[in-house]
C-alpha cells in the first residue's frame, strides 16, 4: 500500500496495520525534516506530488519489494504540503518472517521512492531564500543539488 | 499544428506562472513539447533528470504527441 498524505502521518496506525502472526520482523524507516542542508539553515520544507502518477509508481515499488525479497507486506506513506523541522516526511514499514529480507526490502522501497516518484521538495532557508532540491542544474534560480 | 495541454510542476510551474495551459505547437514528440515550451518552464539543461508523461502515463522523450494530448513536464524529483 502506498499513499500520499496532506496531513500528519499516523505512525502507530501504520504499525498496527502491519500486524501479522507470520511476521518475525518489522523494519521501519522514517524520513524526518532536518534543519540543515549543505551549509544552509533550513526552516521548513514543502513537498509537492503529482498524486495520480506518484501513487501508481509507489504501488509498483511496493510490488517490486514483495517480489524481490519475498516479504509479507510493505507500506509507505509520503507527505505533501508544508512540514516543520522534525516532522515525518515519509514512512516505510516492511514485515517479513526474518530480519534480513525486512531490512533489504525497506531500504529498497525508500531508495526507489526517492528516485522514481513525481515528488518535489522545496527548502525554505533562514536567510529568506528558497530552492527546489535537485533542480540546480536546470533552474534559473536553483539553490541546491543533493540526493 | 496540434492543440496540446501542457502541465508544469514545482520549479517549472513557478517559472511559467501557471499550472497548465493549452497551446498550439508544431510538436511530434514529447521532446518537441519540452523544447518549444522552454521559455515557459525555464529549464536551462537539455533534459537533465527531467521526466515526461503523456495523458498520465510515463513515456520516453521520443513518444509521439497527438492532437488533444496532455503532456506533463516533471523537473528532477526529490522525494523522501
Amino acid at each position: 500500500m502506498f499513499r500520499i498524505k496532506s496531513t500528519g502521518i499516523d505512525v502507530e496506525a501504520l504499525r498496527t496495520s502491519l500486524g501479522n502472526p507470520a511476521a518475525g520482523a518489522l523494519c521501519t524507516f522514517e524520513g524526518l525534516v532536518r534543519n540543515e542542508n549543505e551549509g544552509h539553515d533550513v526552516l521548513k520544507l514543502e513537498y509537492e506530488a503529482y498524486e495520480p502518477l506518484a501513487v501508481t509508481e509507489g504501488e509498483q515499488v511496493i510490488a517490486e519489494a514483495r517480489d524481490k525479497f519475498g516479504v509479507l507486506a510493505a507500506v509507505c506513506e509520503h507527505r505533501t504540503g508544508l512540514l516543520e523541522i522534525g516532522e515525518c516526511a515519509v514512512w516505510v514499514g516492511v514485515i517479513a518472517p526474518h530480519r534480513d529480507e525486512a531490512f533489504r526490502a525497506c531500504r529498497y522501497v525508500i531508495d526507489e521512492i526517492k528516485h522514481r516518484l513525481p515528488i518535489w521538495k522545496k527548502e525554505y532557508y533562514a536567510n529568506g531564500d528558497s530552492g527546489w532540491v535537485n533542480c540546480e542544474r536546470c533552474a534559473e534560480h536553483g539553490k541546491h543539488d543533493h540526493d | 499544428m496540434k492543440r496540446v495541454t501542457v502541465k508544469y510542476f514545482a520549479m517549472f510551474r513557478e517559472h511559467a506562472g501557471v499550472a497548465e495551459e493549452t497551446l498550439q505547437l508544431e510538436a511530434d514528440t514529447a521532446m518537441d513539447v519540452f523544447e518549444q515550451t522552454r521559455p515557459r518552464h525555464g529549464c536551462r539543461e537539455p533534459l537533465g533528470h527531467c521526466k515526461v508523461a503523456i495523458n498520465d502515463r510515463m513515456v520516453d522523450w521520443s513518444a509521439q504527441v497527438a492532437e488533444g494530448d496532455t503532456v506533463l513536464l516533471f523537473p528532477p524529483v526529490a522525494g523522501g
